[in-house]
């Protein structure tokens, strides 16, 4: 069985975030960590690799030090890592990375993709979605729990009004939130290791992506502007007077909040 | 003219909030705009949409569109946007319309700006899109380069509109691709209304260390209850064991991001503010006029919480009736 | 009625219990040839040295095994707990990168100091002084040690070093009398010390020689001392340095010194210390306060010094349309060298850097010191480990002492010896002597002067915090947001690191309190006759060091806690 983890270089969470005034997109030169619930997507399918035996390949498309957060990967227990980097691909939206994603994941055949949930104000936050559309795959994201048996995968799945149940035959597209485990530190031996384990950098070229199907050429949205945000309406502030359960009920009320 | 399609869920035998809202937005723009609904025997709920101010709502209704899953509904959506050639797609977010939306851009090839608290129209006749990023510090707009423009919403950026009128009801046929229907529903499973979690509440009540003892914390519940909101904690109350570390909020806690953030007894410094900054709308309640939160709270009470806490919840309860 | 020292309230903690053998079955440690903890920039030169001594002898690379060099370093990645200045002497690169040109160009720095001035400050005004001959950094290069660092990392890592970030050393293995080892610290734990559900213990990495390249305050290094019988003549003393590093509107041009306000001139107060202001290209600047910690008030608060600092027109003009962009702070070690160890290896063990006390407070200088101690460390192991020689034989690694102490960096400390210690008697008396100890080059006044450990200055309490400037957030901030600014993410649901006795009287509590650039400490209960309990927030930690020198005892925490500095 092989088993595909998408993930993605994220700046770390310490440093100082901005937008690049002239692309008006992440500015991406600080520190960079693997992306926080990509790291449970390696655990998860670390887990299944341990229960049932698998090759694990990590996935990436980004710049070429994004090889240090495959490492991590590596360090973990992945197997394999694969970098799609080329400079073709910057600017790229959903559209245009999700085609080249799908082209590197065909390349791998892999019988489970995995991607980590990630936070909605983050360029990857719908991906998987795409991604199974692409592929052809069934999907099932939100999950918070997978068992896979017998050549189907179980996922429970969350949503705004509880939980279901679903189910998907091989291949398929999981994408897991970070409630579905506590992923495991990286042992010493696998530090050590993960530098002589097999890593692969390619060009849009060699997983067959079209120049025109990249960067901004392949994207269907753009950035526009980018301004503060307008003040937040006026604050209000003011000591009790005895009454300051009553003003609060009624400035809710009036909000539409209670 | 440009068609706007607004997809509407819909749960049990209700259009939800959200997508009305969206609706509501859609209409004040001008131009055609239609509800779609997709779904198993749904002609009924599709046509409360007219209610709310849809003049026609496109329905998809098959029963392998039953279960709540998305890839189907990307069929359905492809369907009814070749059907009319409609310009926008608009969703309001949440875990269905996210995976939907997403699908449909794939399928189409059609770009999709998401995390939207507002769409206005373009200089071109099109559509732009208002998010902000960088955890609401920066607002920025984004367009689209091509036609049909999808977009998802933040849930709760509009208010669903009461007109009163009547929508038309027009079928679309869909095929499904194979792969589509492979992922089928074994469960649907509510959770006990246990209360939500912090992330999911709409509505939170924290508590910090001004509470002066974990006792404290049962003023936080009681208001919690009132408003059907959660509860949660900041660092120093958790580190001193008044409550779990699973409701902590802040840096190395949980970021939520409710429409409406209580905060009782707590002082706002910026290990707990990153928590919780993107909140709708920030209440404070602390006897320290000069403590950080007020800075950032849209509506600041100096007082103190033993009084104001249980007062408030008393209230809230007589008005919710 | 005796004042009251922080000494006489000493933590529940002795490095007996960081010492022992192996513990892991023979098969589960993990071997390497040279290990070095610490990835400052005396571990890196010492791995980059090691590299290029295994290029040239092969037969060195097959005696060390398939790891030949590995270095393990506590922080994120290398650089995110390192912190200075800088302005840096390159002298020790230039050597270090002799005959390699590409790597030396390579080296990031904010250019050469072009000019210099150092200035006497009062409340309202900054007189311009003659540098002190001690002083003089024509050709010196201001870099970013941070930075520093995660290129050199890089240079070591493409030279075969086995990079181990995220990784705490937090015993040392000893066996037969021999440096064997160290072990690494556990990851996982929950706040009582339980496992947690993705609990990984640590390792023994088993080495035939051990580095230790610790910096300030270095956890092992300090139970080596103790269990080699190392410590030198005077105990080690520290300082404490609080920097911000800011985006200016205006470029600065030269760097600046100043001494004086705000810190107290009298002898009484022992405030010895003062402020650096460095360029950091066109756009930036590194500022930061340095206090002395045998001071004796209760209510010194490094970071709220430089806050007042900050205050002072001289300064905030500098400041005035600019963005402070980062927030850190670090202790340096200031015993010099009547501070060293009797000797700075023991058997399968050398010591490095600012570990060892080889640090240059007059001169503001260490960062070369700790490359050239790396490189000749490198150099002394690889002769240890010829054929016929046993890195473990008592006397095997002699050379490195000799070679260390009878080069510059001994001659130097040498020079100086006095100069700190010189400044107990105040501001102007201690100027006094500074200048002929500088002028004789360290032969006059004659005699070698006593230092006393930190921890027993006796507190005395005036209403100093009245002049701290409450924080603006703009120019001035308080100590939480800086935390923040500094990247901690440490997480907090792990056992405290931090070794202090818990119940103390107030003034030992407040001045910890007050000490700490990181508010981990606060007041807690009174609990009657004079005593109160303390509160500690592990997690805020910046791991600076001070709590060791001041009664207490940082150990390091889980692997990748602390702060991130990038740009300190």
């Amino acid at each position: 069985m092989k088993i595909a983890v998408c993930v993605k270089q994220v700046p770390d969470a310490t440093a100082v975030r901005r937008l690049d005034p002239g692309t008006k997109r992440l500015d991406r030169a600080g520190e960079v960590a693997l992306n926080p619930t990509d790291v449970n997507a390696v655990e998860e399918a670390l887990r299944l690799k341990e229960t049932h035996g698998a090759e694990l390949v990590v996935v990436s498309l980004g710049p070429p030090k994004a090889l240090e957060s495959l490492r991590k990967a590596l360090a973990m227990g992945a197997d394999r890592a694969v970098l799609v980097s080329d400079d073709g691909a910057a600017g790229s939206d959903l559209v245009a990375t999700s085609y080249a994603l799908a082209k590197a994941l065909e390349r791998e055949a892999a019988d489970v993709v995995l991607f980590g949930q990630q936070a909605s104000d983050s360029d990857g936050a719908v991906l998987w979605a795409a991604v199974a559309e692409r592929l052809r795959r069934p999907l099932i994201s939100q999950v918070a729990e997978l068992k896979l048996e017998g050549g189907s995968l179980t996922g429970k799945r969350q949503t705004e009004f509880g939980y279901d149940v679903i189910a998907v035959p091989l291949p398929a597209v999981i994408a897991v939130s970070d409630a579905i485990n506590e992923p495991r530190y990286p042992s010493l031996k696998g530090i050590m290791s993960a530098k002589s384990k097999p890593t692969e950098t390619l060009s849009l070229a060699d997983i067959g992506v079209e120049a025109e199907r990249a960067g901004e050429a392949g994207s269907r949205t753009t950035v526009t502007a980018m301004a503060p945000p307008p003040p937040k309406g006026g604050q209000v502030k003011f000591e009790d007077d005895g009454s300051a359960a009553e003003k609060i009920v009624d400035y809710l009320s009036e909000r539409k909040l209670i | 003219m440009a068609l706007t399609l607004v997809f509407l869920e819909h749960h049990g035998a209700a259009l939800q909030k959200g997508g009305l809202g969206v609706l509501a937005r859609a209409l004040s723009l001008g131009g055609d705009v239609a509800g779609v609904v997709v779904g198993s025997d749904v002609q009924s709920v599709a046509a409360t949409a007219g209610a709310y101010g849809a003049p026609a709502v496109y329905v998809v209704d098959d029963p392998a569109l039953a279960a709540p899953l998305p890839q189907p509904r990307v069929d359905a959506l492809a369907a009814v946007v070749a059907a009319t050639g409609a310009e926008n797609v608009l969703f309001a977010a949440s875990v269905l319309s996210a995976d939907v939306a997403a699908g449909l851009s794939a399928r189409l090839d059609a770009g999709l700006n998401w995390d939207l608290t507002d769409v206005v129209p373009g200089t071109d006749g099109g559509l732009v899109g208002r998010r902000p990023a960088l955890g609401d510090t920066v607002l920025v707009d984004v367009g689209w380069t091509t036609t049909p423009r999808l977009a998802l919403i933040r849930s709760g950026s509009f208010e669903p509109v009461e007109t009163g009128g009547t929508a038309s009801v027009q079928p679309v046929p869909v095929q499904f691709q194979d792969f589509s229907l492979q992922a089928t529903l074994v469960e649907h499973l509510q959770e006990a209304a246990s209360g939500p979690s912090i992330e999911e509440a709409d509505v939170i009540v924290a508590g910090g260390r001004g509470l002066g003892a974990p006792e404290g914390f049962k003023l936080c519940e009681d208001l919690a209850d009132a408003l059907g909101g959660a509860v949660a904690a900041t660092r120093a109350v958790v580190d001193a064991g008044w409550y779990p570390y699973s409701t902590q909020v802040g840096q190395t806690g949980k970021s939520v991001s409710p429409m409406l953030y209580i905060a009782v007894g707590i002082s706002g410094a910026i290990q707990h503010k990153v928590g919780m900054q993107s909140s709708g709308t920030i209440v404070a309640i602390n006897k320290d006029g000069n403590a950080p939160i007020f800075d950032f709270a849209d509506l600041g009470v100096i007082g103190d919480l033993h009084q104001i806490v249980p007062k408030l919840a008393e209230l809230v309860r007589a008005r919710k009736g | 009625m005796a004042a009251i020292r922080a000494a006489d309230f000493p933590p529940p903690f002795s490095t007996i219990d960081l010492i022992g053998p192996p513990t892991d079955a023979p098969d589960e440690r993990i071997e390497v040839g040279v290990l070095i903890v610490g990835g400052g920039p005396g571990g890196l030169a010492c791995a980059i040295r090691l590299g290029q001594l295994i290029e040239e002898h092969p037969e060195l690379a097959e005696r060390l095994g398939d790891v030949p060099v590995a270095l393990v370093d506590k922080g994120k990645q290398p650089g995110s707990h390192l912190l200075s200045g800088a302005v840096m002497n390159p002298r020790a690169v230039r050597r270090l990168f002799r005959g390699r040109p590409e790597q030396l160009a390579g080296i990031p720095t904010y250019g050469e100091v072009h000019g210099e001035g150092v200035y006497l400050m009062t409340r309202g005004r900054a007189l311009r002084i003659p540098p002190p001959p001690t002083m003089r950094n024509h050709g010196n290069w201001i870099v970013s040690i941070s930075q520093l660092a995660r290129y050199l990392a890089d240079q070591a890592e493409a030279g075969g070093t086995a990079l181990l970030p995220e990784t705490s050393a937090d015993r040392l293995l000893v066996d037969h009398g021999r440096v064997v080892g160290v072990r690494t610290g556990d990851k996982g734990r929950g706040r009582e010390g339980e496992p947690l559900r993705n609990f990984e213990p640590g390792s023994d990495i088993v080495a035939k020689i051990t580095v230790l390249a610790e910096g300030t305050a270095g956890h092992l290094t300090l139970a080596a001392l103790d269990r080699f019988g190392l410590h030198g003549e005077n105990p080690q003393i520290w300082e404490l340095g609080v920097k911000e590093v800011w985006r200016i509107a205006k470029p600065l041009h030269r760097i600046v010194h100043t001494m004086g306000w705000p810190l107290r001139m009298r002898a009484k107060y022992r405030e010895f210390g003062g402020s650096w202001i460095y360029p950091m290209g066109d756009d930036m600047i590194s500022l930061g306060f340095v206090v002395g910690l045998d001071y004796r008030d209760v209510e010194l608060s490094a970071h709220d010094l430089l806050q007042e600092l900050k205050t002072h027109r001289f300064v905030h003009r500098l400041l005035h349309g600019g963005e402070r962009l980062a927030w850190g702070a670090k202790t340096i070690s200031s015993g010099g060298f009547l501070s060293l160890p009797k000797r700075l290896h023991a058997p399968g063990l050398l010591l490095v850097g600012e570990s060892a006390g080889l640090v240059n407070i007059p001169r503001l200088k260490g960062v070369h010191y700790a490359i050239e101690s790396g490189r000749l460390a490198a150099e002394a192991a690889f002769r240890a480990l010829q054929r016929g020689e046993h890195p473990g034989r008592i006397g095997a690694l002699d050379s490195y002492d000799e070679e260390l102490l009878g080069g510059y960096v001994g001659k130097e400390l040498r020079e100086v010896r006095n100069m700190r210690q010189a400044f107990d008697k105040g501001f102007f008396v201690g100027g006094g002597l500074a200048s002929a100890m500088t002028v004789s080059k360290g032969k006059l006044p004659p005699g070698d002067r006593e230092t006393h450990p930190n921890a027993e200055a006796p507190l005395l309490r005036t209403n100093r915090s009245a002049g701290y400037p409450a924080p603006d957030g703009v120019l001035t901030f308080d100590k939480l947001s800086s935390v923040f600014a500094s990247g901690n993410r440490t997480r907090d649901d792990q056992p405290s690191h931090v070794r202090i006795r818990r119940h103390v009287p107030r003034e030992v509590a407040e001045m910890w309190s007050w000490m700490c650039p990181a508010q981990v400490y606060e007041v807690g209960d009174d609990e009657g006759n004079g005593t109160v309990s303390v509160n500690v927030t592990p997690s805020n930690c910046v791991q600076c060091g001070a709590i060791t020198a001041r009664g207490g005892r940082l150990t390091p925490p889980e692997g990748g806690s602390g702060p991130e500095y990038t740009l300190t």
